[in-house]
């Protein structure tokens, strides 16, 4: 029989990612407390949050690292929580990631790190995913005398340069970019943040970053949200985010000790 | 402990013993699980031979120094003590025999266990559990690889396949250790000495040691992959992982060494 059925395409106005009242909880603590948000196609969205909110969990729920308690995720309007196996394989083609250690594979060389999900994931020659993997090295600024070095003789910024290489290198829909800069001095994290501007807008991703850099959040978002106590309590554009009128928010993005939020000594 | 009501206390003790009991047969449930996982998951594709070559050379050629070494001076003091007991009841001939037969069933495979157990199983915790605190475990799944596939079966693969090979080298090692004894130092006829040793060999005898040696590859493998997998928790979580990996191999070689043993030789 011949499937006639052509590839999916959803409507303009189904969100891309789309999440609704999802929970998480590991033993006793809740780390999520009902999250919604809709993400729309091409969008950034930047959440920012203090240390030990829940913002990783966040992202590993949807890329289904983590599977939520309750609630539900949907990507191009497809339910994804407790796909697993293939199904899951497929949904995460549609995704990059931008890990926050940068998470280079150390026993691989810089090329083989950008083109992994190319040879293991798509089964590309080594040949043509080398030629891709250099080209996509310098879209991010680095020259060709990288490729065959290792991550672990790469500075801290470099580190990040490749893992951006690797989260775009097959061209994902949606490219997750989980504290990018922390850990780099403010110039090399101003030069990741246009690499990250960049990047999405050639490939016309969608873009959820999470951070608590400020700067960051500025320059790479469209529309932020802050997360709190396991809820986004504030969602709006990013020109607003500093007189947003909510006192959680303007303690945060001022960076000011007093105020409605008290550190949690227990991550 | 001053607690004065007998019946609380005695309530107390039971629920010590309820929550040791409790954590051991959770462990044991992981273990089974991930154990069930990792053999259905060196069976399906997609495999990845490259890996899977890697592993066996780590674990198979450069062990052999260890292994060699081991099952050397292992011969030599074999023949030495042998020859020193059973002049005591007039039995020196059966040096070589009691040398082939204790290397090949016993010494051969346990003692080559053991030794790739600090050496590859220590490695194997180390490496993984690095991974996994530097997320790079989960990088792999968003590559849309799956780590079971693509870290733990080409271990446990090269790890049953390889230790077999090492052991055959290593019996060779410890006759020829012992044969060395035998003729320069204890002043055993040459001809006479191999004679002996092939004599009252059976192929059941090689046959056992081998088995044992496939199944103490696995364990090794196993207990390295499984620590390291599970691991949390920054540079301790995986001192702790290699710690484990490498007792709990050791106390498993033994046990399943008695296990295999008893199989094959008790009537």
């Amino acid at each position: 029989m011949i499937s006639t059925t052509p590839a999916y395409q959803p409507p303009p106005s189904v969100p891309k990612l789309s999440l609704t009242n999802v929970h998480k909880a590991f033993g006793q603590k809740v780390v999520l407390d009902g999250v919604s948000i809709d993400i729309r196609p091409g969008e950034s969205v930047v959440v920012i949050g203090g240390s030990g909110t829940g913002k990783s969990v966040l992202l590993k729920s949807i890329l289904g690292l983590i599977t939520p308690d309750s609630g539900s995720i949907l990507i191009d309007g497809q339910e994804t929580v407790g796909l697993r196996g293939r199904k899951r394989d497929t949904v995460l083609r549609k995704f990059g990631m931008l890990f926050q250690g940068a998470a280079l594979f150390d026993s691989l060389p810089v090329w083989e790190n950008v083109a992994f999900g190319l040879i293991q994931g798509e089964g590309m020659a080594r040949g043509p995913a080398r030629d891709k993997a250099v080209e996509k090295l310098a879209q991010v600024g680095l020259g060709p005398e990288v490729a065959d070095l290792f991550p672990s003789e790469l500075s801290g910024g470099m580190q990040k340069r490749v893992g951006l290489a690797r989260a775009i290198a097959d061209e994902p829909e949606i490219i997750f970019f989980d504290e990018p800069t922390t850990g780099l001095d403010p110039i090399m994290a101003d030069v990741i943040n246009d690499l990250i501007v960049k990047c999405v807008k050639e490939l016309g991703a969608t873009a959820l970053s999470i951070t608590h850099d400020m700067a960051s959040a500025r320059k790479i978002a469209d529309r932020i949200a802050m997360l709190h106590k396991g809820r986004l309590i504030w969602t709006g554009p990013a020109s607003q985010v500093f007189d947003s009128g909510n006192p959680y928010v303007d303690q945060f993005v001022h960076g000011r000790a007093s105020g409605p939020i008290t550190m949690a000594v227990r991550a | 402990m001053n607690s004065t009501n007998p019946v609380t206390a005695f309530l107390d003790f039971l629920a010590l013993v309820g929550r040791v009991l409790l954590a051991f047969f959770n462990r044991v449930g992981r273990l089974s699980t991930f154990t069930a996982m990792a053999v259905f998951h060196c069976l399906t594709p997609p495999f990845y031979p490259r890996t899977l070559l890697r592993q066996m050379v780590e674990i198979g050629y450069y062990s052999l120094p260890v292994v060699g070494l081991t099952t050397l001076f292992s011969g030599m003091v074999l023949a030495l003590q042998s020859h020193t007991g059973f002049a005591r009841f007039a039995a020196e001939g059966a040096v070589a025999t009691v040398v082939v037969i204790s290397m090949t069933r016993e010494l051969g495979p346990v003692l080559a266990g053991l030794m790739v157990a600090g050496r590859v199983g220590a490695s194997m915790a180390a490496e993984i559990g690095t991974m996994r605190v530097t997320e790079q475990i989960d990088a792999l799944s968003t590559l849309s690889t799956n780590p079971f596939k693509y870290l733990i079966a080409p271990r446990l693969l090269a790890g049953a396949l390889m230790l077999p090979l090492l052991v055959l080298v290593g019996d060779i090692i410890g006759v020829f250790g012992g044969y060395l004894i035998g003729t320069y130092k204890l002043g055993f006829n040459p001809g006479n000495y191999i004679q002996r040793t092939w004599e009252f060999l059976e192929t059941m005898d090689v046959v056992s040691g081998l088995v044992k040696a496939s199944t103490f590859g696995f364990i090794i493998a196993l207990m390295g992959c499984y620590n390291g997998y599970t691991s949390r928790g920054g540079a301790q979580g995986v001192g702790q992982a290699t710690r484990n990996a490498v007792v709990s191999a050791s106390i498993l070689i033994l046990v399943f060494n008695y296990l295999i043993t008893e199989l094959f030789f008790a009537r």
